[in-house]
This record gives structure tokens, sequence and C-alpha cells, in this order.
């Protein structure tokens, strides 16, 4: 029934009249179908449902999302509902916090054979209200993979594996103020009302609200400036419900991954420029595999680099918390562009960036999943010193045993 | 060995082998990793100097002088068909000169934006002033590609279009929202930026990492002394702070004489907004008008 009623609302649409039909009702009533009104009635019969109601609800909340667009954020959550529906058993939403102006938070939580205690990968995107390319590549990673996994092997194991926690928007109020005009587009911090008597201005800055070495480099104590951490750590609603869940669940959770624009970096703690990271190194040759992986795609250059190095010095942000309650790679992507739009990346570039922004996201997720249920550590351009140590194993095997022949 | 002996090597290698990740050639070098740069002809002034800090290309500290030297560059030979951007820094190293202030050294690679193609290796020196002088950063550059760029017809006829043109050309919010920017703009957002780059390049120092992010609106003015004048709007996103700066210019514009700026006003955020306090964190000193 659902079949025949998509290729009618297909034939009403694109003015193939009831062509499609001709293949499901046979030869012999071809005349009579021929006819795009009778085939209407028949199927208002059949269905006792109005024709043009479902036809305009097929034109409002088209099925066919298009990834290679901005979104405004009652569009985002209609396409979470949609993903859930299109995928029981593999996609839930959940609700984990209320913004300041009370909207829903929520991720996208996505495995296959989801358990209670399952190994997590964590994303968030749109933690800053401008970066809207952010918010794109969330809904265009969760669309990847279910498109993928039931084709490409790797991803289908890693789903079994893994549960991916993914929010599309955090910073919600944030987003829906950078869609109000043209004066507030570069809106970045949330919607927080002034918090203290003497200082008027609105916001604050939710990527310096951390309680990760807070309130120390990069920030300002102006209420209104655009890095404002906050009157104190945790002070604000939607870094509380990253922590709460996120905290809770720390053990489980094997890589945090925040999405921000722009600059093409991809960054790791510390934001402090005297705390380094004791897996450095590791994550030093992961970062640069995946700026690889990167660049493989359409030739752009991403900057690698430890956050106080390679950007800024800067305290307070979510991915150095996720690293010192002892989640052990914690990453942020900084996507296109390096400044020639800014915040206002074009929206065809869209498409390009979240390709390329994927393929450094997987390899990634790749690492953390292999280290953890394969014991592999080797990345792509380690294979040399793999092979080096085979032969030397070889060699030791083949002196050994002509020793005893 | 005999030929148990011989089986048993050829099965242990295929094991072997089939256990060892695939065959890749390899990878090009990454973004990090320099090539094999040819050496440039050193200028006097650049030559010798053992004294220096060698920096990390890739950290900040060179990408922000990178950055600085750049704006230079685009203030002699941007235009609305060109402009000129960062590809990669090779090396730098950073002299300390006390009070006379810092003096970065640094090897870069350049792009043409508007073309993406290659603007060849520059050697350039970007000295900041000490705390002392609130000067603009002191610039010298020796690039090679630069004479690459030719964009002189299409200068001259967007010259002519608008000089002989009867009703004065404006627009606004370039790129919108969705980063569009329509086909007829693209020159006048190209020319903004130009003129960005003379603000960008004298409010620079180490602590600031600057971009045009938006031609809020523009309008053409009387044609004077054969030069095109517009009124400009910019905002400009310093990536340190974060913040978005309003300036208001007053750009001039003729494919033979380039770009210029005969005026630069800062725009504050609010006209009754105080200062920052003395307890925040350093942030830059409140920008003057340029002449």
């Amino acid at each position: 029934m659902d079949n025949a009623w998509r290729t009618l609302q297909k034939g009403v649409l694109y003015g193939d009249t009831g062509g499609h039909l001709l293949q499901t009702a046979g030869q012999g009533t071809k005349r009579i179908m021929e006819s795009p009104v009778v085939a209407v009635l028949i199927l208002v019969l059949l269905s006792g449902q109005s024709v043009t109601g479902r036809v305009l609800k097929q034109i409002v909340e088209p099925r066919n999302y298009d990834y290679t667009k901005y979104h405004p954020l009652s569009e985002i959550t209609a396409w979470m509902k949609q993903i859930e529906t299109e995928n029981p058993g593999v996609v839930s939403t959940t609700i984990y916090g209320k913004s300041y102006e009370n909207r829903d938070i929520a991720f996208l939580k996505i495995g296959l054979n989801s358990a209670e205690n399952k190994k997590a990968i964590w994303m968030d995107c749109g933690i800053h209200a401008r970066e809207w390319i952010s918010p794109a590549f969330c809904q265009y990673f969760v669309k990847e993979i279910l498109h993928t996994y039931k084709t490409d092997a790797k991803v289908e194991e890693m789903l079994k594996n893994l549960d991916f926690y993914v929010t599309p928007v955090l910073n919600v109020d944030g987003y829906t103020y950078t869609w109000k005009d043209n004066t507030t587009r570069l809106w970045r911090k949330n919607r927080s009302p002034p918090s203290t008597a003497t200082c008027n201005c609105t916001g604050i800055d939710l990527n310096r609200n951390y309680d990760a070495v807070w309130g120390t480099f990069g920030v300002s104590t102006n209420c209104c400036s655009i890095l404002y951490p906050g009157p104190k750590a945790n002070s604000e609603h939607e870094t509380r419900a990253v922590v709460d869940f996120v905290g809770a669940r720390s053990k489980d959770i094997l890589c945090f991954l925040t999405i921000h624009s722009y600059g093409q970096m991809i960054l790791f703690p510390y934001g402090h420029p005297h705390i380094k990271d004791p897996n450095h190194d590791e994550l030093t040759a992961v970062v640069k595999n995946a700026g690889q992986a990167i660049k493989a795609v359409h030739g752009m250059d991403y900057i690698v680099g430890a956050l106080a190095e390679a950007l800024y010095p800067a305290g307070g942000t979510s991915m150095d918390w996720a690293r010192l309650i002892g989640i052990p790679f914690s990453f942020t992507f900084e996507l296109r562009d390096k400044g020639e739009h800014a915040f206002e990346l074009p929206e065809n570039q869209i498409q390009p960036t979240c390709e390329e922004a994927y393929e450094g996201a997987r390899s990634i997720i790749t690492y953390v999943h292999d280290k953890t249920f394969h014991n592999i550590t080797t990345l792509p351009n380690a294979a040399t010193t793999l092979m080096a140590t085979m032969w030397t194993v070889l060699l030791t095997l083949c002196l050994s045993s002509a020793s005893l022949l | 060995m005999g030929r148990p002996g011989w089986t048993l090597w050829v099965v242990v290698v295929l094991i072997g082998d089939s256990l060892a990740g695939p065959y890749r050639p390899d990878a090009e070098p990454g973004p990090l990793e320099t090539n094999n740069i040819e050496e440039l002809e050193v200028p006097p002034e650049l030559d010798g100097a053992m004294s220096d800090a060698e920096l990390v290309p890739h950290h900040y500290p060179a990408q922000r002088a990178a950055k600085v030297a750049v704006h230079y560059l685009n203030t002699r030979h941007a235009s609305p068909y060109s402009c000129i951007e960062l590809n990669r820094v090779h090396k730098a190293s950073l002299e300390d000169l006390g009070q006379a202030g810092k003096k970065y050294r640094l090897q870069i690679s350049l792009k043409e934006c508007v073309s993406n193609t290659d603007l060849g290796q520059c050697l350039a020196e970007v000295l900041f002033p000490g705390e002392q002088e609130q000067r603009a950063p002191q610039v010298q550059c020796s690039c090679e590609g630069l004479k690459k760029l030719n964009t002189r017809a299409e200068e001259d006829a967007l010259f002519q279009r608008l000089n002989t043109s009867n009703s004065p050309l404006s627009g606004c919010n370039i790129p919108d929202s969705y980063g569009n920017i329509a086909p007829e703009m693209k020159p006048m957002w190209h020319l903004g930026a130009a003129a960005a780059s003379f603000v960008m390049l004298k409010e620079s120092n180490e602590s600031t990492l600057y971009n045009m992010a938006q031609v809020a609106n523009f309008t053409q003015l009387e044609t004077e002394n054969d030069q095109l004048r517009f009124k400009y709007h910019i905002l400009l996103h310093d990536m340190i702070s974060q913040e978005i700066l309003h300036w208001k210019l007053l750009v001039a514009w003729s494919p033979a004489g380039g770009v210029s700026v005969p005026q630069a006003d800062w725009e504050p955020k609010c006209h009754h907004c105080e200062l920052p306090s003395a307890k925040s964190t350093p942030e830059a000193t409140k920008p003057s008008s340029a002449s």
C-alpha cells in the first residue's frame, strides 16, 4: 500500500501522471489508470486518507533531507525524529539537558545491539553558535554511518562494538539566535542573562566554562567579552548537561570529539601552555594521520597539534575537561575555512568539508576502536616499522630452524 | 636444509606477509613535513643571523607573524580580482631585540586566492615594535612569484563600468548568512578585503590573528583624481580574542594606482560602552584611526 502511495506522490509532485501505476495495475486497466484523477480517487478510497493532506506533508517535511544546506534548529529537531523512525533498533534520541531558554539538548545514540555498558564515542557540534558548518557536519556524519554500515564491514563492526552519541546542536539557544537576522549571525556564546550586578551583557562562552584549569588563559573577566567563561566553572545549563552525562560514563567513553570552525585544524589537549598530555606522542601520531586522511579527500591542509601550541592558550575547554576526567582520546576539530569566508562558509562547501572531516574523524575513531578491541596501535605510515619487526622475527626463526635441521 | 625445512620457511614467510599491513607506497609528506625547498637568494639583511631562536613553523607564534606578512603583501598587491593567502610556513625564527621589539624571520609559501594558484616562496621579516611604541608592525618581504599576478584586463573593465555608470554601486551582507556572494559582488568583496588588509596590518600584534569576516555594506562615492571611491563598513574577526570588530573605511582604487585607504575609523560595539577594566586579561589597546 505504502509503495503504491509513494509512486502516486512522485507522480503528483513530478508531473508523471500515473505512469508508475501502470506497472502495478497491469495492462488491462491501462486506460483507466492513465487518468490521474481516477488514480487519486481510488487511492483516497483505499486508504481513507486525504490526498492533499498527505501531499502537503510531503512538501513540508521532505523525506529526502538536504545535507548540503544549513538548517534552522526546528528542521534539525525534525530530522532527528525522522532518523530515529527510519532506523529502529539502531538509533534512539535522548534529551539530556535543557538550555537556559528551556530548549531541549538532545543526542542521537547510534549503535547495533546497544547495551547499557557498551563502549562509546562522543561527538558534539554547535557549541559555538555561529559555527554553522559544525552542526552540518554532525548531521552528515550520522547520515554517512547509517548509510554505509550495511555495506562497509568496518563501520558495521564499529557500530557493533561501540555506541555513538552525537549531539547535532549543543548551544541550541545561541544557534537559534544566529538565525534571527543579519545582526545576530555572528553570535558565539550562549544566551544566559547577565550574571553579575555590574556587567550588563548576555552570554557565556561555553567552551571556556568547563572545569579544566577554568578561568586562566584565553578568557576575559568582562562579561561583555566573547571569551567570558562565566561566573564560575560549570555555571551553564549546557555545560552541566554534557558534564552530567559524559561524567557518569567516563569509563565507557573512549573518545570525545567536539566540532568547531573555522581554521582547518585538529587539536588535542591541553589548552594550558604548561601542561603536557602524557600520551602527547601518541596523540600527535593520531592527528597527523587524520590530517593526511583529510588531505587525501580534497587536498586541504589541516594544522594539527596541541591547542596551546597550535592555536592559543585557553582554559575551561570541553576537550580539556574530557581528558582530565580520564577519556584518553579527546579532540577538537576546526573545520573550513582559513578565514576567507570564516563563519559564513558557503553552502556549496558543506559537502566537501563534511567529506574530508568524515575521513579525519573516521581515522581517529578507527584507531581508538582497533586499539581497544584488537590491540592494534599501528597507523598506516607505521606499517614499515611492523614489517621490519616481522622480517627480523622470520630471520631469527630461519636461522634457528637451520641450526636444528 | 631438507625439503621440509624449506616448506616450513615458505609457510612462515607467507603467514608473516599476510599478517603485515597492506603494501602502501610512502604517502605524500603530511601538512607538517617540509618538502625539499630550493634555497632562495637571501637578501643581505636576512643573511647570517645566528642568534635567532628557531620556531616550530606550525605553532601559533610563527603562524601569527606569517599572517602579518600576508596582510602586508595584500596592501601592496591585492585588487578586486586577486588576493594573496598563506599556503604554509616552512621555517621561522625569532630574535628578541629587547626594547626594539621582536623580529620574526619567516620562510613562507603563498597562494593566489581567486585562482587558487601557487605564488612560490617568500622570505619575510616581521618586526613587532616594543611595548613602549604604539606602532604598526614593520614588514619586509622578498618574494619570487608575485610578478605572476596580472589581472589588469578585468580591473580595467570593472573600473570603466563603475566609472561611467549612472547609478552608484552599493551592496550589503557580503557574504550572506549562507556564505553566498553574488557573482557581481565578488570583486567588491575582494576590494573590501584588500582595504581591510591595511587595517589588519596596522592593528596586528603577537596576540592577534585577523581575517575579514564580512562586508556589512559598501557604497560607491564620487570618483576623485581618477580613482573610484567607496565607503565600506567591514567586519574583522580576531581569532585570538574571538572579537568581531567593526571598521568604517574610505577606500580609493584604480587599476593603475592600486588600493588605498585614506580614512579608517573603528566603530565601538556600543557608543556608551566602557573599555574593558584593568582587572581583565590583557587585551589589545583601543585601536586608533588610521590616517
